[in-house]
């Protein structure tokens, strides 16, 4: 259906040519879409535009409406939960936040920004923290909140600069995604590989660990060698893009450690990966 | 097998239907599974307990039941039912009364019986196989067993008199009730490598490493299982030694890169493994000490290789070369490589010890938006014709085939809960093993 809506805005397809011609066009065509949408690459008002037929077409199961009908007036109210895994933690740990949203157009979390309408984020507050998710949508909108307490860090003094490298290192080196059953470097993912190897090259002296991860289907085995690839492929952009060879280890977590556990795309998509972490 | 199609047409028909292939690719099937022999009709008596040690029901219960599924389960029987057995219970040759077996609803043509006793901490069986079709003929088969006496003994003692009935009667080829197989399960937390005995019964953990270790494959000799483990560094082939009851040191599998999916040569002298340390997947073969590592694949997503138990020279492999990841057979040293699936994504090859079959993982309608299942495949090398040995039940990977290649052990996912089954190579025969925890990569021993 989103696939249909999009395609009929026309002009939006020019650089989301599929790369991989073995695989079956409109799927891919319909998964990039919505990586679209989620990394917020959309000009704004195609987003909209969009935004508003899928909800439309949600809503229309009888014959359409007048135009000038108040949408307000019969969209379904948002939903939103948010999560906070773990809840109590040390300074310095990570705590992944799972949030899933119904019926939002759009998705925002207090000091973290826009997001797609579900997903799983990693953060490292450094002191304790309540995450504040606010869900609108064209029926109103819906909040949801996550406290996570931070202890004091042990009486050793940990030198300020790491903890600032790491927190620097998780706010400009993003993942990048792949798709299905395979390792290419996707055109939506290159912005984002440029900024990862910008900041390795204004950062020398940091060593990374690229993991590669997949989703859950197939084979473990067989996993674990496209895990590898995708790891392989991303660290050749990076050395590709300047970034020195000997600086980076590749990891294969296969499906063996998912960020997200059920099965459907959105899932799927946040699990075909390649993670980038510090290298200690 | 022209004969053979002559004489079973309806036979091989109704197979055809059940299967959903071609009639035209069912001939091997015979030669797969012996479904095309007559199956002898085997009554198995409950054993006479003799003397009063309290300890002799339970033994005797144990016995009973152990050796009359290894019977069911060996699949080349028509076994008498226990509702349609006569209540004798002969402890003897001379105590058989054979009209009772011969007539219906028995009908047997061979029966097993004996007699158990426990004395002093030692358990004692006395086994026969009769034939009660003719009168006065001497035992077909005639066993003594005298061990310490305890319910696992019991289960030990059934399985070996199950082994040498199927041995007598199953023309020649050895039984698997004394087999084990190794896999992994999650149950204590961390995915580590776990061993049963073939029925699923005395599951037990072997390792205890706290890591993801997957994979494992036991050495034709039984003495060793080389597996895969997750640390810091990424995946390394590790070898476990059931002898030592350890870990011991195999740096060969542990050379930057993924390491994965080993497998023995049938002579234990060599193994084939995964290993992306030149950068990229493809499959290596080093000599088991660890030396001589070569590789012997160069398209970078080769994974999964199984040797050919019978010449010893070939390797079954998985391969993403073109796309979804498909069968590959291939000589030891990469050459005269030979696609063995069409399409779709087609994993988790496993050889039959005659060489002359692969089983393994295949989805045929895999594809962006497809339905379709994971299911099990059974395929004749040289013709390339399969049969789908298991139908819209889950998602089923990693088949291991049984020494006496009549069996197949596999994984099967339902709703997020992967289990262990394991059934005769034609499908039938489905049996659960494994309830607790996940448990997969099912690996069944060479003897």
């Amino acid at each position: 259906m989103i696939l249909s809506v999009l395609q009929s805005n026309g002009g939006m397809r020019g650089d989301t040519k599929p790369d991989c011609p073995k695989h079956g066009l409109d799927f891919f065509e319909k998964r990039r879409t919505l990586l679209k949408l989620r990394n917020g690459l959309l000009t704004s008002a195609l987003l909209l535009v969009a935004l508003t037929a899928i909800a439309g077409c949600k809503k229309h199961t009888q014959p359409l409406p007048p135009a000038e009908t108040a949408p307000a007036a019969t969209a379904p109210a948002p939903t939103a939960t948010l999560t906070a895994t773990p809840t109590v933690i040390s300074a310095g740990d990570q705590v992944q936040l799972t949030w899933r949203t119904t019926d939002a157009t759009s998705v925002t979390i207090d000091g973290i920004g826009d997001l797609p309408s579900v997903g799983v984020k990693t953060v490292t507050p450094a002191t304790s923290t309540t995450y504040h998710l606010v869900a609108r949508g064209e029926g109103g909108s819906a909040d949801a909140s996550a406290r996570v307490t931070v202890n004091a860090p042990p009486a050793i003094e940990t030198p300020s600069t790491s903890m600032t490298e790491e927190q620097d290192f998780k706010a400009h080196v993003q993942d990048i995604f792949f798709d299905y059953d395979n390792y290419d470097i996707r055109i939506d993912a290159q912005p984002t590989l440029a900024k990862d190897a910008d900041f390795l090259l204004q950062h020398p002296n940091i060593k990374i660990v690229i993991g590669g991860y997949c989703d859950e289907r197939g084979s473990n085995e067989y996993n674990i060698v496209l895990g590898q690839n995708r790891a392989q492929a991303t660290k050749t952009a990076l050395v590709t893009a300047g970034v020195a060879g000997d600086r980076i280890r590749v990891i294969s977590f296969g499906k063996e450690k998912p960020f997200c556990t059920e099965s459907n795309e959105e899932c799927w998509q946040l699990n075909r990966r390649a993670g980038f972490t510090l290298d200690r | 097998m022209k004969a053979i199609l002559r004489v079973l047409p309806l036979f091989l028909l109704s197979l055809a239907c059940l299967f959903g292939v071609q009639a035209t690719a069912q001939d091997w099937l015979v030669t797969g599974t012996n479904l095309g022999n007559q199956h002898i009709r085997l009554a198995a008596a409950d054993l006479k307990p003799v003397g009063s040690d309290p300890e002799t029901p339970v033994l005797k219960n144990a016995f009973d039941t152990t050796l009359f599924n290894d019977l069911t389960n060996a699949g080349i029987f028509d076994m008498v039912s226990k509702s349609l057995a006569p209540q004798a219970m002969p402890g003897s040759p001379q105590e058989l009364v054979p009209a009772q077996w011969t007539a219906a609803p028995a009908n047997a043509s061979m029966v097993a019986l004996g007699a158990l006793s426990t004395d002093n901490g030692r358990l004692v069986v006395y086994g026969w196989l009769m034939d009660p079709t003719t009168a006065g003929s001497p035992p077909v088969l005639a066993r003594q067993y005298n061990e310490a006496a305890s319910e696992d003994m019991a289960r030990t003692v059934a399985h070996r008199f199950a082994d040498d009935i199927i041995a007598r009667l199953g023309g020649g080829i050895n039984g698997i009730a004394q087999t084990k197989i190794y896999f992994v399960s999650n149950r204590t937390g961390s995915k580590e490598i776990w061993v049963m005995d073939y029925d699923g019964a005395n599951q037990h953990a072997v390792t205890h490493l706290g890591q993801v270790s997957i994979s494992p494959r036991i050495s034709p000799d039984g003495s060793r299982i080389a597996f895969s483990s997750l640390s810091n560094d990424g995946w390394a082939i590790r070898m476990f030694s059931l002898d030592l009851g350890r870990t011991v040191g195999f740096p060969a599998g542990a050379a930057n890169g993924s390491n994965l999916s080993p497998a023995w040569s049938a002579d234990g002298t060599k193994l084939a493994f995964s290993s992306a340390r030149s950068g990229r997947p493809e499959i290596w073969v080093v000599d088991a000490g660890g030396g001589n590592p070569r590789r012997v694949t160069a398209f970078g997503s080769e994974v999964s290789p199984a040797w050919n138990p019978r010449t010893g020279t070939q390797l079954a492999f998985v391969s993403g070369r073109t796309g979804e990841p498909q069968i590959y057979v291939m000589d030891q040293d990469g050459a005269n490589v030979q696609r063995m699936t069409d399409s779709g994504y087609a994993i988790s090859p496993s050889w039959s010890s005659n060489g002359g079959l692969l089983t393994f993982s295949w989805n045929r309608k895999y594809g962006p938006g497809d339905p379709g299942g994971q299911d099990i495949y059974v395929m004749d090398i040289a013709s390339k014709r399969w049969l789908q040995a298991t139908h819209e039940a889950g998602n089923n990977d990693f088949p291991s085939w049984s020494p006496d290649g009549r069996h197949i052990v596999f994984q099967r996912e339902i709703n997020h809960r992967t289990q262990i089954w394991s059934m005769l190579a034609d499908g039938t025969e489905q049996h659960q093993l494994t309830f607790s925890g996940d448990n997969s990569m099912p690996n069944w021993s060479w003897k």
